[in-house]
């Protein structure tokens, strides 16, 4: 998928505001020291994804769940992360409800009809997930 | 909404800011995070959850290295954070030796290509410049042991 090595960095940009709300007001951040904690960054997700991956693995799941990347943060001594990440999970999951509902809600005006089938553990599976739903819900509407 | 800064901001700017996106659980790019999470060949498929996890973590990652290498890094007297702030908490907190191979200690290229250069000519001359070098690095590793 990620064939030149650029598509492994992330937004510098991004970054630097990410960092400049850790420090203090004024603290200058040499160039160089924002491209390594960009690198930094990069490695962490592989580290914390491959963590993660063995815990689905041990699970004999091939899909990385939340659990996993939780477990991983564990493993990697990272325990600190674990209570402000379940919280702004919450919230996440909050909002994609929200999401959906309100697509359903056009979906239902085009076709007045209840169906009402909530798809409850959606969650479970990347990006092939979301062309089968996007499917999914035209076939709904066509019924 | 954390960090943003009390500090002179124009009212103007600050209100573009705020029209401009939503107020964001999550500021990393999840299609970014979700590439670089399967340039990972075991990987197979990532859930909803689990990427916006891995994106969320990555920021806490960010700020807890930065502020971390801040604190307790040499550039806190100069109000910056630098480099070798970084190779530095790399090196020294066991949590973050996972970086310690792409934050290597700093030694910059025309120093190492002076230093080749110079063992070539010493490898006649003697070897007084080569201490020179090592005196400097010592220097900088008492430095660091102070500070910390």
């Amino acid at each position: 998928m990620a064939e030149r090595p650029e598509d492994l960095n992330l937004p510098n940009a991004v970054i630097t505001r990410i960092i400049k709300e850790a420090l203090p007001d004024g603290v200058n951040i040499s160039k160089e020291a924002r491209s390594a904690i960009s690198r930094a960054a990069s490695v962490f997700v592989l580290y914390a994804t491959s963590c993660a991956n063995n815990f689905a693995m041990k699970g004999k799941r091939k899909t990385l769940n939340a659990g996993d990347v939780l477990s991983a943060m564990e493993e990697m001594e990272f325990q600190r992360f674990i209570a402000p990440l379940k919280e702004s999970l919450e919230v996440y999951r909050r909002e994609q409800k929200g999401k959906k509902e309100a697509r359903k809600d056009k979906d239902k005006k085009a076709d007045s009809e209840e169906q009402d089938k909530s798809r409850e553990d959606d969650n479970d599976d990347d990006d092939e997930r979301m062309e089968e739903e996007e499917q999914n819900d035209e076939e709904e509407v066509d019924n | 909404m954390r960090g943003e800064r009390p500090g002179p901001l124009r009212g103007g700017k600050m209100a573009t800011r705020l029209s401009g996106g939503e107020n964001r659980l999550v500021s990393l790019p999840l299609s970014r995070i979700r590439v670089i999470m399967k340039s990972s060949p075991e990987v197979s498929s990532i859930n909803q959850d689990a990427l916006f996890l891995t994106a969320k973590a990555t920021e806490l990652f960010v700020q807890y290295l930065a502020s971390y290498s801040y604190k307790h890094g040499r550039g806190k007297e100069k109000n910056a954070l630098t480099y070798s702030d970084l190779s530095h908490t790399a090196e020294e907190c066991e949590t973050f030796q996972f970086l310690a191979d792409i934050l290597p200690k700093k030694i910059l290229a025309s120093k190492y290509l002076k230093m080749l250069e110079k063992e070539k000519r010493d490898g006649e001359l003697g070897k007084c410049d080569e201490e020179d070098d090592d005196e400097e690095e010592d220097d900088e590793a008492v430095d660091e042991a102070v500070g910390s």
